[in-house]
């Protein structure tokens, strides 16, 4: 009967044992997601840090893709954040230059982040954004207003089937989740890139 | 068996060797305290409290599931009151979403699996020629916590700003940025619920690979105990993912992480490929043990053993594998690319080639066979019929371009409530039915349990088949109001969601009049039926099996 135990408890130990694994496995999940989503190009997330165009890159000018640009306001966010122009006719491997404006139009300084995603998703990883507002955080004091760069490239080898792309930014409010100490050293010339065209 | 069995020692003593009459009487009077603290049973509460005896265990299991059944189910009747005309009648949009919610949650986690966790803890050992579950305290743990789990939802509801009102998928961001303050008892109440599970099925899986009799091989396990052999792995594979998901909407929530907020660099749609690689196992969890009862009951009525055995548990391994490949046929609509679209639609198709060999089977047995139409009999033919339309929703449902159509709307709810009603809950009615005498020592009235049959099996129709309709014209689900149209589609439906949940207490009346008296019932009530249970005693004595019995 204490064999019988013994065997039993240790049976019992490797379950648990598995459950905990398997718990772990949940929490991996979460950095596969991004690896996969990565890799396979698929979730519309486009590159977060800056590239560099590659030498010698022509542009291919017997295609032609419509980019369109859209914004989203995350639950009412109090700026005016909109797209200097929204649809823009490229040629893959082509540099482009184009900006968005924003304005905050409370009376309270607002610390933004943009979140870019494309559409479809599977043409996400041949939009490669070589300079992009999205790669830092925003602060506007109230009523300030910014301009801000994109520039961007599509890789040639962008799959023949895609013709419309369309580059969707989400601005959220991240005021509340950034160290306020940080913030106040920011301003928004610190920022580098990012607000070239500061107009106050 | 027990009381054969000391008589014989005594015989051969006697026969072996003179012995005094004192001796004897010593003999046997070690005997009768040797049988005696056999029979023993604690009395009042503490026999239910600190039981560590599987039968026991399982009564609190099922009677706590069906206590679960009619709460849920009284949420689902507020469901279908508010619904019974379009406009906002009796309830506030926001209460309505928390009835959605726990009616979900209860039904899955307090109904369905403690009910299938409770005819393990009968059955199994019984089955198996075991005296006990493998693990007896950490069973008196597993059912004790579930209770609290149920509490502490429930009481979530009484907070101020409500219980959790994001449906029982709890998909991010409704569960964070947009949830009650009461999410985290909605968080705590399913880790216990998963602790709760995950010990269940450790002590399943060690009772079946460690405790079988003496020659019960693998292939001699009922369906039953396989199939829920099967189901235990699941659980232990699936449920920490779920306590993962739930973890992280907590911190989410409350601790400033981003796993499913894009302003962190999280991402929402993640939050649903986590929470369905736990949720689609999780539809196996509730349909497999089903299957074994189905395929314990279809031989005992049709007069023959049951058609396939082999291809039965083939099929079970490989629904169950195949259920980690296709998680993703509940996002369709989430923009993936076509690639993985096609992949799961494949995938889950797939699922129909097993389950179809299960279906096929059941109908085989039945085949030629001299049927006869008992209760539990009625209930498993009602399941066969009921849980296949359920299936071949789901098939439609597994078409991409269909899915882009019926996504989210009362389509989707016609399908699982056809596999979970009147699949997993028939299964349920029908192992009641056909263990019920064993449980109790009674056969229960039969004519009050041909009422519970036809009247559910009516009104669920009733309940269901029209939602599909409702589906097809585009209403979508989980909204208090409607438009107008839908008006007397729905008001059916609500007909046929009241005289289920009625019916449902014709089943209480049943059991309850069967535990407490009725015509004697010997070891076997069904002439028919097959397997290690039918040979102890009805009602199951305390203790069976201490002794393994012999298999040839």
């Amino acid at each position: 009967m204490q064999d019988q135990n013994t065997i039993n408890q240790k049976l019992s130990l490797k379950l648990c044992a598995a459950a905990l694994v398997m718990f772990g496995f949940g929490f991996g999940l979460v950095p596969l997601y991004d690896v996969m989503c990565d890799a396979l190009g698929i979730n519309g997330k486009t590159n977060s840090e800056s590239v560099a165009q590659p030498q010698g890159m022509i542009a291919d000018t017997s295609r032609t893709i419509t980019v369109e640009f859209m914004v989203h306001n995350n639950k009412g966010v109090p700026w005016k954040f909109t797209p200097s122009q929204t649809t823009m006719e490229v040629h893959p491997g082509e540099v482009i230059h184009t900006s968005y404006y924003a304005r905050n139009l409370s009376q309270r300084q607002i610390v933004g982040q943009a979140v870019p995603s494309v559409s479809p998703g599977e043409a996400a990883s041949y939009f490669n954004k070589i300079e992009c507002f999205c790669f830092s955080q925003q602060p506007l004091e109230a009523k300030q207003d910014v301009e801000m760069p994109l520039i961007f490239y599509i890789e040639p080898t962008i799959p023949s089937t895609i013709h419309t792309l369309t580059l969707s930014y989400t601005l959220y409010d991240i005021t509340k989740d950034v160290d306020t100490t940080k913030t106040a050293n920011l301003s928004p010339i610190d920022l580098g890139s990012s607000v070239e065209g500061v107009t106050q | 068996m027990k009381t054969s069995k000391p008589e014989s020692i005594v015989e051969d003593k006697v026969v072996s060797a003179p012995a005094s009459d004192a001796e004897i009487g010593r003999m046997n009077s070690t005997i009768a305290i040797e049988v005696d603290d056999h029979d023993h049973k604690p009395s009042g509460i503490t026999r239910w409290l600190y039981s560590t005896n599987h039968k026991d265990i399982g009564t609190l299991y099922l009677w706590f599931s069906f206590i679960m059944f009619l709460t849920g189910g009284a949420m689902a009747m507020i469901i279908r009151a508010e619904l019974f005309q379009p406009g906002l009648q009796l309830v506030e949009p926001q209460f309505f979403n928390q009835m959605t919610t726990v009616h979900g949650l209860i039904m899955v986690f307090g109904a369905v699996m403690p009910a299938f966790t409770g005819l393990a803890n009968w059955m199994i050992p019984m089955m198996i020629g075991a005296p006990d579950m493998a693990l007896p305290r950490m069973n008196n743990l597993s059912f004790w916590i579930l209770p609290f789990a149920f509490l502490i939802l429930l009481a979530s509801l009484f907070t101020e700003g409500g219980g959790p009102d994001f449906g029982w998928t709890f998909y991010a961001p409704l569960s964070t940025t947009y949830a009650p303050d009461s999410t985290a008892l909605f968080v705590f109440s399913v880790h216990i619920m998963g602790i709760s599970s995950i010990m269940g099925a450790i002590n399943v899986i060690v009772t079946i690979v460690n405790m079988r009799a003496p020659g019960m091989t693998w292939f001699k396990l009922p369906m039953f105990v396989w199939t829920w052999l099967i189901t235990a792995f699941l659980l232990i594979a699936v449920m920490p993912v779920l306590a993962g998901a739930v973890t992280m909407v907590l911190t989410d929530k409350y601790f400033g992480t981003s796993f499913f907020d894009a302003a962190g660099g999280g991402d929402p749609v993640m939050f649903q490929h986590i929470f369905w690689f736990f949720g689609h196992p999780e539809v196996y969890i509730m349909i497999l043990p089903s299957f074994g009862i189905i395929s314990a009951i279809i031989p005992a009525f049709s007069g023959k053993k049951l058609f396939g055995y082999h291809s039965m548990v083939y099929a079970t391994c490989s629904i169950a594998l195949l259920s980690f490949l296709v998680w993703a046929h509940h996002m369709f609509t989430t923009g993936m690319p076509v690639f993985a679209e096609l992949f799961f639609m494949y995938c889950t198709m797939l699922i129909a080639v097993p389950t179809g060999v299960k279906v096929f089977n059941w109908v085989a047995t039945m085949w030629r066979g001299a049927m006869t139409f008992e209760t539990p009999m009625l209930f498993a033919i009602a399941f066969i019929i009921l849980f296949t339309i359920g299936g071949l929703s789901g098939l439609m449902l597994a078409i991409v371009p269909a899915d882009f159509q019926y996504h989210d709307t009362y389509f989707v709810v016609a399908h699982f409530h056809y596999v979970l009603v009147s699949g997993a809950v028939f299964s349920i009615m029908a192992a009641a039915y056909y263990w019920l005498p064993k449980w109790t020592g009674h056969m229960y009235d039969h004519r009050l349990s041909l009422w519970h049959f036809w009247c559910s099996m009516i009104s669920v129709n009733l309940l269901f088949f029209p939602m599909h309709f409702l589906g097809l014209a585009g209403m979508p689900r989980r909204i208090p109001d409607y438009a107008i149209q839908f008006a007397d589609i729905n008001q059916i439906v609500s007909i046929g969601g009241f005289a289920f949940g009625l019916s449902q207490l014709i089943f209480l009346w049943v059991v309850i009049k069967c535990i407490r008296g009725g015509e004697r019932v010997g070891e076997k009530p069904w002439e028919r039926a097959d397997g290690l249970e039918w040979t102890v005693p009805s009602p199951a004595p305390h203790h069976t099996f201490s002794t393994p019995p012999k298999l040839d």
